[in-house]
């Protein structure tokens, strides 16, 4: 007990006195660019290389997503070798394991920014993971770009100018089919299935809000958990409703069960639309093809599968250098190509930075103007500006025929049709 | 403990044995506060990680190590204390400093009520009956929206450092997380050193003997489930502070069978086995991840069995051989 007497008095001694010099010495190895853009963080960028760090699943419950990477790792693996690398910079690209636990994410986030000294978090997957890193980012200062949720706070939020999402947002995704229905169905009763998180409740609340005033209505709503064994009951209380649209909601394996259910009830047989996260020709083929013809959903990406790609060019690239860089992995799976896809908007926004800087990229992301990326559908473009943080907004609709998805109609530009998504 | 210091007492040097471990006392503590000087904020986290760690596995070494029951739903108290601080602060506006022994109560009073069962069912039927408290939480947490936040959660402001430390943020962290871990420590150790230690033992190493002694077995089996439900309520208004954010999915069954498993391999029953756990349950996933990307789950299970067979008494039963041995050459010179 004395010697516990000791060391408290003598770590109390140290301490008084480390905290009379003023916290942590040393110089924390950021650096800030001179010339045009002087005062900018350069830290992780130099005229040779440029460090980015993504954090996805790569084990537990989603690690399924942790297909992503493997598409942005070959998309700059053939940049750096073949294109010599992104604005004349070879890409370091990190990979960190945050198996979608907040508390790890935010562990990975400070890893990458303090130790590795990343120049940006390219990527980070899953909306728990993305707000628990999202403060830190914006407090250091270092740009959060292109995360892998489709929630739509990236984008209305203003307290967070470093952190910007990618994908379409969940309220877009709704109001695609709302712009659908109004058009091909003006006076759609629909029934609605939806997980009862912010994913379906973001999806739902854009479909309302955008059907209001029209006559499609929403005549029956069904939730269920994700902790839910089968959402089966909930699709025979929606088949009461005798609804001619039914929207699913839902992720991947319920997406299946409710695709099986609407075909298993023979006495209701409303139009399907599936949302584009249970879309995949992964979730539709254990329901067998013949029982979902005619379903509809909304794409923005290319998908691999899709034969109408067949002849393309950037998808003959993609296929070819996917082969090559990273042998192991299945072209044909989406993600992939979602991974491919987001590299090359990296390149584009990094491109445009004026100054080759976190502030200077930070202005690029929030500053795209109609950029073009190939594997994207064509129509498609990203778009941001001061006050509009979502590159993209424009979905076109697709419908499942034989044993492929077919895309139709024109692309849908949420942004005209109904004005920015506010939070 | 009390034979090994027989045989040092007959060798001449006791007193340099005994020297060198207050030494090395003082040399960790000193150790310990210099840390988040001489670190990166980074390393700094990880560190106040590992305590917050350690203050929840003290609490389950109480239960499983002292008081032999077992309990599969630890993270379900750790996330009562971690969800009780977010919503004092978030919804009563409360100042941080009050929330810790508040969720520590709150977990207290909740481990008192749902130490029922712990009375009455033994071995794996309790942890079965733990294991469904662990799994009910997480879709209960999704409910009650307007006050938890549902499956959004809750975001938090951290605890800011006051003006006159001159610390940064994650050095104000890990010192209050430090003086939270040591305070714990004492509480434990003199719960310990009191008659409910010494009936937990008894209870643990022979009930039917421990009763015939006057032991009130369903008073101390229950006090031991509430007790350490407080110390794992303290640790999750711990990781609230530190994190600044709360959701359902970050107090998955996953979390109580990994507090578990950190036990197991610190040292069950040991002195210093929930501070070797929480050091291996923070570290080793990721340097599982450094070894192989693809299957950082698997390594990670490889490295448990690895441990478990080097050490069947956890890290702390390797170090006090090492120790051991270490007294033994220092007698020897």
């Amino acid at each position: 007990m004395r010697v516990t007497a000791i060391g408290g008095a003598a770590a109390a001694a140290l301490l008084a006195t480390t905290a009379a010099c003023g916290g942590r010495g040393g110089d924390d190895g950021s650096t800030t660019a001179t010339g045009a853009c002087k005062g900018q963080q350069t830290t992780g960028i130099t005229d040779k290389t440029i460090k980015l760090g993504g954090i996805y699943p790569l084990s537990g419950p989603a690690s399924a997503y942790g297909d992503i990477p493997k598409g942005i790792k070959a998309y700059f693996d053939y940049v750096n070798g073949e294109k010599g690398g992104v604005a004349g910079r070879k890409v370091e690209f990190t990979v960190r394991d945050d198996g979608y636990q907040p508390p790890k994410a935010v562990e990975e986030a400070r890893r990458l920014v303090e130790q590795e000294r990343v120049f940006a978090l390219f990527q980070t997957l899953g909306t728990p993971s993305t707000t628990a890193t999202w403060d830190y980012a914006n407090q250091r200062k270092v740009p959060q770009i292109f995360v892998a949720t489709g929630a739509s706070k990236w984008g209305s939020d203003t307290r967070h100018p470093w952190t910007i999402g990618w994908q379409p947002n969940y309220v877009s995704e709704g109001r695609v089919y709302a712009q659908y229905l109004k058009t091909e169905r003006p006076a759609a009763r629909v029934a609605v299935l939806y997980q009862n998180d912010d994913f379906g409740k973001d999806l739902l609340n854009g479909f309302r809000k955008a059907v209001e005033g029209t006559r499609v209505s929403i005549v029956k709503e069904q939730s269920y958990e994700v902790s839910d064994p089968s959402v089966e009951p909930q699709m025979r209380n929606l088949a009461t409703s005798r609804a001619d649209v039914f929207l699913n909601i839902t992720t991947p394996k319920f997406g299946s069960q409710a695709l099986a259910a609407d075909a298993k009830l023979t006495g209701w047989n409303p139009l399907h639309i599936v949302n584009n996260v249970a879309a995949s020709i992964t979730t539709l083929r254990p329901v067998g093809f013949r029982n979902v013809q005619g379903v509809v959903s909304a794409n923005y990406y290319k998908d691999p599968n899709d034969p109408q790609w067949d002849d393309d060019a950037e998808m003959k690239l993609y296929k070819a250098k996917m082969k090559q860089y990273a042998p192991g992995a299945d072209p044909a799976v989406p993600y992939h190509a979602f991974g491919w896809a987001a590299a090359t908007s990296f390149h584009k926004t990094m491109e445009a930075a004026r100054c080759p800087t976190r502030e200077g990229l930070r202005d690029a992301m929030r500053g795209l103007n109609n950029v073009q990326v190939p594997m994207l559908l064509p129509g498609v473009t990203l778009q941001t500006g001061p006050d509009d943080g979502f590159p993209i907004e424009s979905m076109q609709m697709m419908r499942f025929k034989g044993e492929r998805w077919e895309l139709f109609g024109e692309v849908i530009d949420t942004r005209k049709a109904f004005g920015p998504v506010t939070g | 403990m009390a034979e090994r210091r027989g045989t040092g007492r007959r060798g001449p040097v006791p007193a340099v044995r005994a020297r060198w471990r207050g030494l090395l006392l003082t040399a960790a503590l000193l150790a310990v506060c210099a840390a988040p000087f001489q670190l990166v904020p980074f390393r700094v986290f990880q560190l106040t990680m590992v305590l917050v760690y350690t203050v929840a596995l003290i609490g389950l070494n109480l239960l499983v190590g002292h008081g032999g029951q077992i309990s599969l739903g630890h993270g379900a108290f750790f996330a009562v204390g971690a969800y009780g601080t977010a919503i004092m602060m978030f919804h009563g506006g409360w100042p941080y400093p009050v929330t810790l022994p508040a969720a520590a109560a709150v977990a207290f009073a909740i481990g008192l009520a749902l130490g029922v069962p712990a009375t009455r069912l033994h071995g794996l039927y309790l942890a079965l009956v733990t294991l469904a408290i662990a799994i009910f939480l997480v879709p209960l947490l999704k409910r009650f929206e307007s006050v938890t936040g549902g499956s959004m959660g809750l975001t938090l402001a951290k605890p800011r450092p006051p003006a006159w430390s001159g610390l940064a943020e994650d050095q104000w962290l890990y010192f209050l997380t430090l003086a939270a871990a040591l305070l714990a420590l004492a509480v434990n150790h003199s719960l310990l050193r009191s008659r409910v230690g010494r009936a937990l033992h008894a209870v643990r190493d022979n009930e039917t003997a421990a009763e015939v002694m006057g032991v009130r077995l369903a008073f101390h089996k229950r006090m031991a489930f509430a007790w350490s439900a407080m110390f794992a309520g303290a640790a999750g208004c711990l990781y609230t502070w530190v994190i600044g954010f709360v959701s359902p999915d970050s107090f998955t069954v996953n979390l109580s069978i990994t507090l578990l498993a950190g036990l197991v391999i610190g040292g069950l029953g040991a002195t210093w086995g929930p501070l070797l756990g929480g050091l291996f349950v923070m570290f080793v996933p990721s340097l599982s991840q450094d070894v192989n990307k693809a299957a950082p789950g698997v390594i990670f299970g490889l490295l448990i069995i690895v441990v478990m067979y080097v050490a069947p008494t956890g890290l702390a039963g390797l170090v006090r051989r090492a120790a051991h041995s270490f007294g033994r050459t220092l007698r020897k010179g």
